[in-house]
């Protein structure tokens, strides 16, 4: 039951609010009061599981490799949370920038199955739940994405549709062609399967398609046109939400195929993975340092941090799956602080393109500290929770000889530096091109300003804590990840 | 009906690409939506392909399909037949709003994207 709970409570949070058209602030009240709950659950849930303990149900009352099983371990439980975590702040966020008679009847109950779908990702431990929670996390976003009903909006919703439902057939078709090969679904009669003599190798090419669908859905090099052509047109809260978890969650996925289920892939593999990794970090970077928009630049950011989750799959060891982990973790928090503070940029300062603001580091010095904070964050200034996370997988690669990827990962981080540092210049240090429109905007939601301010510091505070007390989440992490891969590794 | 089955999802497959690759909105959801027949006719043979034998087995029963398939294309069916209302729905709101049936007919909203609106 307390597995289920977190689960549960989003998806009949989702339901009542559904119910709720005509009443917005009962609307906002459950979905807060959902989200709290969530948070409890996560929090329950996390001290039952423990770093390196594990809980199952098995549900339909049949022998486990039938049933539809949900598993959590210190990883997924410490997701679950982090999840929660920023759907308050989101939710607080929206709360304070948007009135509540203005609010889409959809809005609420969409986040809510948006929470929902991920905390089920998260806790899935078979492939074809895995697909059908995917397909709920897809139909979310698109409704996401549509609220508002701006013209330009069903455009990137169709560009969004089209990519997604093509790695959604992908990942069904290599759901199909690995049951056929090895008679199982459930993630550990697979693990057990996918090591069997005479199953293994014909496996691998459908793995490798699995793990196609699942990369374009994480927005790696090449396929992540998709991902700056429709996130842009969220408003910030929900680009926060969706930003900050979407890619995230395929990523998580990623670390456990790979890492737990089907861990004989062959090396070559990695080495493949690792490349694409590379280029997704450079492509990303660079494409975030042409832009001038704020969405555009922290879109194209998500990008090129995939690349370095990405590399600690690659490398294929515990210590990458931690390091991985604990990237994925701060890049959860930071990015959606980071769209969150865009937002108020653009409240403050009355446009979203660098070109056309300024002047904010003496007009909203908070929001200053606040951004610089999540920037430094981002770029990986030590001690900042980035640095760890950039620290645990350059180690590994170096000391896996992999000069090349951990250099590069370096090296990339000067890049989000320019970035980072384009927006510090033009936003916050240059006098404003129209002081008129720097006077007086303020979100005009129903906690005003302060409200939307106290969400983005809670949550930045999560960052700083992450950066200066990092040992005990890495250790829980190494704990919770030291048997991916066992018995294989580089050589 | 091996062959007859590969022949049907390969002419769905191609049918679908083919569509796909038109620049158009309408083609791209209806060869989005062949794709999908066809990943369910694949999924389907995934159980192996057997004839005349029942999903559940009674006493004195010799062969048996494989159940697991039958429920999992069920289930796709079902989510792809959502989907495919919706994005037929989108479709005709772009239509509308856009004025055009091509893909990248707005390209980027240039100026001030947010109009008279604040986020």
């Amino acid at each position: 039951m307390l597995l289920l709970a977190p689960l549960l409570i989003p998806l009949v949070t989702a339901l009542l609010t559904a119910v709720l058209p005509a009443h917005p602030r009962l609307r906002r009240g459950l979905s807060l009061a959902g989200v709290l709950l969530l948070l409890g659950a996560a929090l329950a849930l996390l001290v039952a599981v423990g770093p390196a303990g594990r809980l199952s149900v098995a549900l339909g009352d049949w022998p486990l490799p039938f049933a539809i099983q949900f598993v959590a371990d210190g990883l997924s439980a410490a997701l679950v949370l982090v999840a929660a975590l920023l759907g308050l702040t989101v939710l607080l966020y929206q709360f304070a920038t948007e009135p509540a008679n203005r609010e889409a009847p959809g809005l609420q109950p969409l986040v809510q199955g948006l929470l929902a779908a991920v905390v089920a990702v998260f806790l899935a431990a078979d492939l074809f739940n895995l697909y059908v929670w995917f397909e709920l996390l897809l139909m979310a976003t698109l409704g996401l994405l549509l609220l508002g009903g701006r013209p330009w909006q069903a455009e990137a919703a169709l560009k969004y549709f089209a990519l997604s439902m093509l790695g959604t057939l992908l990942m069904l078709a290599a759901v199909g062609l690995i049951y056929g090969a090895s008679g199982q679904l459930n993630f550990g009669a697979l693990a057990v399967a996918s090591q069997a003599p005479g199953v293994a190798p014909g496996l691998t090419l459908f793995v490798v398609m699995l793990l196609l669908a699942v990369l374009l859905k994480a927005g790696a090099f090449p396929l992540f046109a998709w991902l700056p052509a429709s996130y842009h047109t969220l408003s910030p809260p929900l680009l926060a939400l969706v930003g900050g978890l979407l890619t995230k969650v395929a990523i998580y996925v990623m670390l456990r195929l790979s890492g737990q289920v089907f861990s004989a892939t062959p090396a070559f593999l990695y080495e493949a993975l690792g490349w694409l990794a590379m280029l997704t970090l450079v492509t990303g970077v660079l494409g975030a340092a042409y832009h001038w928009d704020l969405r555009r630049i922290l879109a194209f950011h998500i990008v090129s941090q995939i690349g370095y989750l990405l590399l600690g799959i690659a490398l294929a060891t515990p210590a990458g799956a931690a390091g991985t982990a604990f990237f994925l973790i701060h890049n959860i928090l930071v990015k959606a602080n980071l769209f969150l503070l865009a937002g108020l940029i653009w409240l403050s300062a009355g446009h979203p393109d660098l070109r056309r603001i300024g002047g904010l580091y003496l007009a909203r010095p908070w929001l200053a500290l606040l951004f610089l904070l999540n920037a430094f964050s981002l770029v990986g200034v030590p001690p900042s929770s980035g640095f760890w996370g950039k620290f645990l997988l350059v180690q590994e690669a170096f000391a896996q000889q992999r000069f090349l990827w951990g250099g590069l990962a370096l090296g990339v981080g000067l890049l989000t530096l320019y970035s980072m540092s384009k927006i510090w210049l033009e936003g916050f240090w240059k006098p404003h091109p129209d002081p008129t429109r720097l006077a007086g905007s303020q979100p005009q939601g129903d906690g005003g300003p302060r409200l939307a301010y106290a969400a983005v510091t809670f949550s930045t505070l999560l960052v700083l804590a992450l950066g200066l007390y990092p040992q005990p989440l890495i250790d829980w992490l190494q704990q919770a990840t030291a048997g991916y891969w066992a018995g294989f590794g580089p050589a | 009906m091996e062959i007859l089955l590969s022949l049907a999802i390969g002419v769905l497959t191609a049918c679908g690409v083919y569509l796909l690759l038109r620049a158009q909105t309408f083609p791209v959801v209806l060869g989005l939506t062949l794709l999908s027949y066809a990943v369910n006719l694949f999924l389907f043979a995934s159980g192996r392909l057997v004839e005349g034998r029942p999903p559940i087995i009674a006493a004195g029963q010799t062969g048996y399909a494989d159940p697991l398939p039958q429920a999992l294309v069920l289930t796709a069916i079902v989510i792809g037949f959502a989907m495919t209302a919706f994005v037929i729905m989108l479709a005709l709101k772009a239509r509308a709003e856009l004025g055009s049936d091509e893909v990248d007919a707005q390209g980027e909203p240039h100026g001030d994207p947010t109009g008279e609106e604040r986020p």
